[in-house]
């Protein structure tokens, strides 16, 4: 059941919003937004606090509609009024908070919504085995999918939100700032995740509030302040110091570089391009305005 | 007991699950400390109360148990659903009495009275969860409410259709017989006469323990009463579940109803009042966790057993009835701590 995603060389983007506005009653909580999310590729979404982050991935992921501007999805205009609704065109999102069912056992979780069925019952074992293979190939490697998914670490939940995301064929995956709650190792660990799942051919929007996370596996950045867009960028485009203006220290960007560098592949490159950003800004450990 | 039979999945095949004991594996199971409960309390009774060791006392222990223990099927699968019910105990006095009354007063057969009593209980379940799923107001609310109302209702509407607190006797009316048969017919077994109400109970708790841990339906129960937020998000018709819950619970409350009706004939309309904190106390004492999420239908087949053996236990011991209830609190703290214990250290050993 798992998709496997050409890549769109010459097609429409798999997510498309033009000058893309909300407001909430006279509030305006998001405007002019232009954004594009093509297979393959990772948009990060960054602002602080208020910023309309949330209000900007409710709008793709059908919680919300946009009040002004255009909505398309591989070039069909789309006004979705369900999350359902978005999940059959592909776009599947892993809330921070409302990914799990935590007293559920973790294969009852990932089928949830989803369950295989063999008659009136269901197939568990199928779905058993399933869950452990999905999670193996993501590389988590559970000791039990029977225990509740609230005994499993921060990360390694979002991770089998992530994971399920993508085995009921989502092409893109919506994370809304999966590693807000989490430490820098199991930050490193879902960042893992975000680039496997861009391996594997789906366009990723993560929003996050946090610069160190999002420049290391970031192929285009959405800058926003206030509701209105501050930038957007490839990554060629961006100077590091820009988007690097908002970080608060280098500790835990160098901290970080070693996580993904541990795990090699696709990661290890993005841990060589967050040494080099530590280096080159000068902000190491013990450098002076390290903080 | 037979009900203590359950359904094992097949173990999932890793190695490092070997090394976790089947101690350990039982212990993370939600009806442990019921049955551990129910097994002290057995052997009490056995050693103080001679009596209690008659095949016959177990027999009507066991009838005793059946008559809360199939409202509790249902309170069960709603409390793991998330959701309470604190009008079940005079629901069922309800769904005996609009039976009863039905066919008397338009001299139906009695069959139509029984069909429609089940359209009302029904109808009562799902009022409970529109309220509950279109409000957003607690359940523990709603319930309280339409408490009330039933319970206005049942003396009043008795009084006003046959002008006496209670119903008339029903048994000369066409269809009672067999309706009889169904209901509350006794049969013997080696000399010992079993009241159908308990096969109905276990067949109910074997019907409903398969959908719970089996069936993608028994799934979505777990993840309404664990996180409807979650649910939702993943497409799962959070308020159809819970309004499906309430109505499984006007369903089990029409069939004790009727067995009262065709087991005494006349129906008292005051009944049934504080019997849904029994129900209530059945699946908390089986492990049903009151803010949902967890339990076990089994489990609260058991805490209606524990209830019966503690309720026909201190008639047979020959102690003052009068303690009965405080016993029964005792028994509810002593199994919620339990509770707490028994999951705190399953947790513990994952
Ligand atoms: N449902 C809502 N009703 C009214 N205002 C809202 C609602 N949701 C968000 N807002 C407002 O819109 C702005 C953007 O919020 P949000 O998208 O949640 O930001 P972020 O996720 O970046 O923190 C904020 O000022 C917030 O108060
Ligand atoms: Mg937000």
């Amino acid at each position: 059941m798992t998709v496997s995603v050409e890549e769109p060389t010459t097609a429409a983007p798999l997510v498309r919003l033009t000058d893309a506005g909300k407001n909430y009653g006279n509030i305006l909580a998001l405007q002019g937004v232009t954004l594009e999310v093509s297979g393959g590729e990772v948009t990060c979404v960054l602002g602080d606090n208020g910023a309309g982050k949330s209000t900007l991935i409710k709008i793709i992921a059908g919680l919300h509609q946009h009040s002004e501007g255009t909505y398309e999805v591989e070039g069909q205009p789309v006004r979705f009024t369900s999350p359902r609704e978005a999940l059959n065109h592909g776009i599947a999102t892993v809330y921070q908070d409302l990914a799990v069912v935590p007293l559920m056992p973790v294969w009852r979780n990932f089928f949830l919504g989803n369950e295989v069925r063999k008659g009136p019952r269901m197939d568990i074992a199928f779905m058993r085995g399933t869950t452990k293979k999905e999670l193996l190939d993501m590389g988590i490697d559970l000791r039990d999918v029977d225990q509740p998914i609230g005994t499993l670490s921060g990360g390694e939940r979002q991770c089998v939100a992530i994971s399920r995301a993508v085995y009921f064929g989502a092409k893109v995956l919506i994370l809304d700032e999966p590693t807000a709650a989490l430490g820098v190792k199991q930050s490193g660990v879902v960042l893992k995740y975000i680039l496997q799942a861009r391996e594997r051919g789906l366009g990723v929007v993560f929003i996050t509030h946090n610069p160190h996370h999002a420049y290391p596996v970031g192929d285009r950045f959405l800058l926003l302040k206030r509701g209105r867009v501050l930038g957007y960028y490839r990554k060629n485009e961006v100077t590091r110091d820009e988007l690097t203006g908002l970080m608060a220290g280098g500790t835990e960007l160098e901290e970080l570089s070693h996580e993904l560098e541990a795990t090699g592949g696709a990661a290890a490159a993005a841990a060589h391009v967050l040494e080099e950003e530590v280096h080159e800004l000068g902000i190491g450990h013990g450098a002076p305005g390290a903080q | 007991m037979s009900q203590t039979v359950e359904v094992k999945p097949p173990p999932a095949r890793d190695e490092r699950i070997a090394r976790r004991s089947p101690v350990a594996r039982l212990l993370t199971r939600p009806e442990v400390g019921a049955l551990l409960g129910a097994i002290v309390i057995y052997i009490v009774f056995f050693v103080v109360a001679p009596p209690f060791r008659e095949p016959s006392s177990l027999s009507s222990v066991l009838y005793v148990s059946s008559t809360y223990g199939i409202p509790a099927v249902a309170v069960a699968l709603l409390m793991i659903g998330g959701e309470f019910d604190l009008s079940a105990g005079v629901a069922v006095t309800s769904s005996a009495l609009v039976a009863s009354m039905f066919s008397y007063q338009f001299t139906a057969n009695m069959w139509v009275g029984v069909v429609v009593s089940l359209v009302v209980a029904l109808a009562i379940g799902f009022i409970n969860g529109y309220l509950v799923v279109k409000t957003g107001i607690p359940s523990f609310l709603v319930t309280l409410g339409t408490f009330f109302m039933l319970r206005g209702l049942n003396l009043a509407l008795t009084k006003q259709i046959t002008g006496n607190v209670g119903t008339n006797d029903v048994s000369n009316i066409q269809g009672f017989a067999s309706a009889q048969k169904v209901f509350a017919s006794t049969f013997n077994i080696g000399g010992v006469s079993i009241r159908i109400t308990l096969l109905w109970w276990i067949l109910f708790v074997i019907i409903a323990t398969w959908v719970l841990l089996r069936t993608h339906f028994g799934n979505w129960i777990f993840a309404v009463g664990g996180s409807a937020p979650s649910s939702r998000a993943v497409g799962v018709p959070v308020n159809k579940v819970k309004i499906g819950l309430f109505m499984a619970v006007g369903f089990m409350a029409w069939f004790t109803g009727m067995h009262i009706l065709f087991a005494f004939n006349t129906v008292q309309s005051g009944i049934g009042i504080g019997n849904e904190f029994i129900y209530i106390v059945a699946a908390v004492v089986g492990g049903c966790l009151l803010t949902g999420g967890y339990g076990s239908v089994i489990g609260a087949a058991i805490g209606a057993f524990i209830f019966g053996m503690a309720n026909q236990g201190i008639v047979y011991a020959g102690w003052n009835p009068d303690w009965f209830y405080f016993f029964l609190g005792a028994l509810l703290l002593g199994a919620i701590l339990l509770n707490n214990l028994v999951r705190k250290r399953a947790e513990a050993m994952r």
